[in-house]
């Protein structure tokens, strides 16, 4: 474990030297008393562990492709822009905007997120991302939804409590959202359908859920204790022969 | 910390603090919260607004005034002598930086109006606030920045360590303070420019953009309010005097009218609450705040964070025994409070009220 100590390090300072560390071929990489430092992360490619143990600043992990990222505590906003591999795992709360234009890799949260979370997630066959927040969500969760899985947890609601924001999935052309609590369908945006999960879903989502409860030490079964509602859009593409005439 | 950098492209940030019982802490403490946001700003406005730091001269107005010329100076104090009684007149106590080669000359005056001047139905504040109004639109070269009583505002072209320091900040001991680093977009980097925007004990620190300026703008003009320093945020200052000073509103409904719920959302709401935010509404639709913001909104009695209604900007709130913070960054806050009781970002336009105990 490869230790740095942050505390009052300008970011680019800071990130220079964990390039330094990962070019020297440093593996498992330890940051100390973060404290709002931007971009940690942001552009690494490759197998690396890299542990935060204090309030990461904004752009975490932008354009990150494979390192497994860990915060110990809340993180800020946009994190995961235009990730596409890897793993952030992030045992507080975590800020607006997360996800923006993901391609691939993972965004585990235990507890709330805020505004516009999952803004244009992508995902194809080979490739797909996934977030997973446990806590609540604010409005725009999913806007612009292109592929990949958003899921919301809830876990410290109660059951039936609303737990997402509105504008849920406005804009959402791909994809699936599953929201562990109630959705209204007025709160949802106009491409977006709400129904049951089947067993198909079921599947999908222990799959997802294992990963995240062994990243966050949870109880898998208590987390599928609850339904879960799907949402997908059902809109018919209105723009998908816009320049083909 | 390193800050030699050159500059990325960020936003505005903004921090605040209030003891509830009135424990006064050094501005060197919100210079530091604020300092951690250095790279939101670019260097073109940083500043700060206190309450409680003139506990000896709490029931005069406090005006700090920036003069371009010195022949400013003579016009505005001709006009102070004639319609105030002046207790104290001082320059305002500044280090040399040498990040700041060109300053205005920066005086505040410790005055009460002169009572035989009061005519008309007009009471002692509105007197104060057309003087101001009068001073900042009719001299050139002179801006009142801070008029009220007990508070101050200290504001200025420059990073925030760097305005912290010229204005000596740490010699100052306040309950309530608000902070701003700038990032001009579409309204000159100046001194006036610089936020906190204050009239009398109302301050305003805001991360983004008024889209609906002109309309606001136009309508407190009907009410005798002149916008003289080329910024958005100063229609909300006025607003904020406006609808609480002379309408006699309470804060939270000056915030339901600043940000006021969507139609569809109160056509869901009960039938009372329906009628009333649908009159406010009516009544106020020129003082509706369009656009992108968060904003700290400090008084005497106390400190308010609220957003825009889609949450276009971010703001992280915080508390500490009978502290309560609220920032753009929670490592704002944590820079200056390492372990908070509570930590939570508030809804859109949902506003964080916090009054003083007594």
């Amino acid at each position: 474990m490869f230790e740095i100590d942050a505390k009052g390090k300008h970011f680019r300072d800071l990130n220079a030297e964990v390039r330094e560390a990962v070019d020297k071929g440093e593996k498992e990489i330890s940051l100390k008393n973060v404290n709002g430092q931007y971009y940690i992360a942001t552009g690494l490619c490759g197998k690396l562990d890299i542990t935060v143990e204090g309030v990461p600043g904004n752009d975490l992990s932008a354009f990150m492709d494979g390192p497994t990222v860990t915060i110990k505590s809340n993180a800020q906003d946009n994190i995961a822009n235009t990730m596409n591999a890897g793993k952030i795992i992030i045992h507080g709360n975590a800020g607006d905007v997360l996800g923006y234009g993901m391609r691939g890799g993972k965004l585990h949260i235990r507890g709330d997120v805020g505004y516009r979370v999952g803004i244009h997630m992508k995902g194809a066959k080979r490739q797909s991302s996934t977030i997973i927040a446990g806590g609540t969500a604010g409005d725009f969760f999913g806007e612009y939804m292109a592929g990949g899985v958003l899921i919301l947890l809830g876990l410290d609601s109660e059951e039936n409590a609303p737990i997402v924001g509105d504008y849920l999935g406005t804009g959402m052309h791909g994809g699936a959202i599953y929201i562990r609590g109630p959705v209204e369908q007025k709160y949802c945006g106009a491409e977006v359908g709400v129904m049951e999960t089947n067993e198909e879903d079921a599947k999908i989502l222990k799959k997802l859920l294992k990963e995240y409860c062994e990243d966050l030490d949870l109880d898998l079964d208590m987390v599928m204790s609850r339904p879960f509602k799907k949402l997908i859009p059902v809109s018919s593409r209105p723009y998908g022969n816009l320049y083909s005439y | 910390m390193n800050h030699d950098f050159q500059k990325d492209i960020a936003g505005c940030g903004l921090t605040g603090l209030i003891s509830k019982k009135r424990n006064r802490v050094s501005g060197g403490i919100i210079a530091k919260s604020l300092t951690l946001m250095n790279d939101r700003g670019n260097g073109l406005g940083a500043g700060y607004a206190a309450y409680g730091i003139y506990p000896d001269f709490a029931d005069f107005y406090a005006f700090h005034i920036m003069y371009d010329a010195q022949s400013a100076r003579f016009s505005v104090e001709e006009y102070i002598k004639e319609n105030f009684h002046v207790e104290k007149i001082e320059e305002i106590p500044t280090s040399p930086v040498p990040e700041i080669a060109i300053n205005p000359l920066l005086v505040r005056y410790f005055i009460s109006p002169l009572k035989e001047k009061i005519t008309g139905p007009e009471g002692e504040e509105d007197f104060v606030v057309n003087a101001i109004m009068k001073i900042n639109s009719e001299i050139d070269a002179a801006y009142v920045f801070s008029s009220g009583k007990n508070m101050g505002a200290f504001k200025g072209v420059g990073n925030p360590s760097v305005i912290a320091e010229f204005f000596r900040l740490e010699e100052y001991e306040g309950h309530i303070w608000t902070a701003h680093t700038r990032f001009p977009t579409n309204t000159p980097g100046w001194w006036g420019g610089a936020h906190p925007f204050t009239l009398l004990d109302w301050s305003i620190v805001h991360n983004g953009e008024i889209s609906s300026y002109g309309i606001n703008k136009r309508y407190l003009e009907m009410f005798g309010y002149k916008l003289s320093l080329l910024t958005d945020t100063e229609v909300v200052a006025y607003l904020f005097d406006l609808l609480i000073r002379r309408h006699g509103l309470d804060v939270e409904t000056a915030c339901t009218i600043l940000a006021a719920p969507f139609w569809k959302d109160i056509d869901d709401m009960d039938p009372d609450e329906k009628e009333a935010v649908t009159a406010l509404r009516q009544t106020y639709s020129s003082a509706l705040l369009n656009g992108p913001f968060s904003l700290l909104f400090g008084h005497k009695n106390g400190l308010v964070g609220i957003n825009d209604r889609i949450k276009l900007r971010p703001l992280v709130a915080a508390t500490h025994n009978d502290m309560v913070y609220m920032a753009s960054e929670e490592s704002a806050i944590r820079e200056i409070c390492p372990e908070p009781d509570t930590v939570w970002a508030p809804r859109a336009g949902e506003p964080v009220i916090v009054t003083l105990d007594d």
